[in-house]
């Protein structure tokens, strides 16, 4: 359980990560907080001629507002997304659904764009930014283009991301007024990787009908899914429990979830209604009070 | 590269080492630094006997390479203890409560609690413990004596 050999390359811009990409890109592999790239390295699932460490690449960090979003820099740390007051105004979703990545060890190296570029389909990350709809910002040496969660996660870990890419930044919409939201996670023990978790939005107009409902699964899927038809019956009606009931079970026949020793088939399909009343519940209950966190 | 030279600050001193760049923290520190206190279990991050301090953040050192902690700073199990071997207020809090049987998970569950104490100065809950700890395994003893010592802990260490 030791990493091939391989070389060892450290930019200190994004310039020089994207020249490095455009040169090795193919034997390549970025490394930004490495929690998911080294267990792969240790039992050789992984064998890049180059790691590319963006650690240093301070362009890469951070967290910034604008108009409508929170643009969160590919290498900013979980930790910093947990404890930042601005994510938690404005983005609450986030801060609720991030402490369930790993442990704090792992929260302390692991990035955003990390998570998002490994495309684990049970992983926190992806989820809630589908259920946001938000964007992902991706820079070659040649061009910089934002594509949406659904042009950019293919299958189990498997992305759009060419070679010659890294993830520059990511793009969550801000949290709109009248809106709730919720996250809900079942996983064997906590920091485990989600069994079935849903990520929802949900805004309410004046008189408490449902104005948009937003909605992601992870963990019942090969990417993260939008349940479309839950979505589409959701919006004009006046929630109560037979509402949500009904809304929870609609499209539980599309979703194809893998079943394997922490969880059948059967077991995530039915989990992914039981979480995503429980997260309509939420969202609508937040979205009333106005109760952000 | 496949070598490279680093300069860390192990446990106060600054240690200036050529690494083959493939070297994980937890190996470099245990085979070449010959400090075995870091426990290496799963070696991919799951047990979090690794468990060190990077300028002060816990830290898995099995998924870490040793080139990343370059000019960074690294506590270890070891630094814990005084030089003439009086335990640190946590050690002692283990050893007082029975909170280990083998020892195997011990540093990494000392460095995860050391950080917890200094982020958290308060006297927490046994839930906010629980979570403190839910990165470290222990296969031994339960958590029961662990959540004990972290308590006494917190008392000793006024």
């Amino acid at each position: 359980m030791k990493p091939p050999k391989f070389s060892y390359l450290r930019p200190n811009s994004l310039q020089e990560a994207l020249d490095m990409l455009a040169e090795y890109g193919d034997d390549a592999k970025i490394m930004s907080g490495g929690q998911s790239l080294i267990p792969l390295l240790n039992m050789r699932l992984s064998t890049p001629g180059y790691i590319i460490d963006i650690g240093r690449v301070e362009e890469l960090k951070g967290i910034r507002e604008e108009e409508d979003v929170i643009v969160i820099g590919g290498m900013t740390r979980h930790v910093d997304v947990e404890k930042s007051a601005l994510v938690r105004e404005k983005c609450p979703l986030l801060t609720e659904g991030i402490t369930w990545v790993g442990h704090n060890q792992i929260r302390s190296r692991g990035t955003i764009g990390g998570s998002i570029a490994h495309a684990d389909p049970s992983a926190e990350l992806p989820c809630m930014l589908t259920a946001l709809r938000g964007e992902i910002v991706i820079m070659s040496r040649e061009e910089e283009i934002t594509v949406s969660p659904e042009e950019f996660f293919l299958s189990y870990l498997l992305t759009s991301l060419e070679p010659n890419q890294l993830i520059k930044e990511i793009r969550f919409p801000k949290i709109k007024k009248g809106s709730g939201y919720a996250f809900e996670e079942v996983a064997r023990r906590h920091g485990d990787f989600a069994l079935v978790e849903v990520a929802a939005v949900v805004e309410l107009e004046a008189d408490g009908t449902i104005a948009d409902a937003k909605i992601a699964l992870g963990g019942a899927n090969s990417v993260p899914f939008i349940p479309e038809a839950v979505e589409g019956f959701l919006i004009g009606k006046m929630p109560d429990d037979s509402i949500l009931k009904e809304a929870a079970t609609l499209q539980l026949g599309d979703l194809d979830p893998e079943g394997d020793i922490h969880g059948s088939k059967e077991y995530r399909r039915y989990l992914s209604g039981v979480l995503l009343e429980r997260a309509l519940y939420k969202a609508i209950a937040r979205a009333r009070e106005g109760v952000f966190v | 590269m496949s070598y490279c030279n680093v300069k860390i600050k192990i446990n106060g001193e600054v240690i200036e080492k050529e690494v083959e760049s493939r070297w994980l923290l937890s190996d470099f520190l245990r085979d070449k630094l010959g400090l075995t206190g870091t426990h290496v279990g799963c070696e991919h991050g799951v047990c979090g006997a690794c468990t060190v301090l990077l300028n002060g953040e816990p830290v898995r050192s099995c998924l870490m390479l040793a080139v990343q902690a370059d000019g960074l700073e690294v506590e270890t199990v070891e630094s814990l203890a005084e030089e003439d071997g009086t335990f640190h207020p946590i050690q002692q809090a283990f050893a007082n409560n029975h909170a280990l049987q083998c020892g195997f998970c011990t540093p990494g569950f000392l460095m995860s609690v050391k950080n917890f104490m200094e982020t958290h100065p308060d006297l927490p809950t046994d839930d906010e413990i629980r979570e403190a700890i839910s990165g470290n395994l222990c296969r031994c003893t339960g958590y029961s004596n662990i959540i004990k010592a972290v308590k006494e802990a917190y008392v000793l260490k006024c």
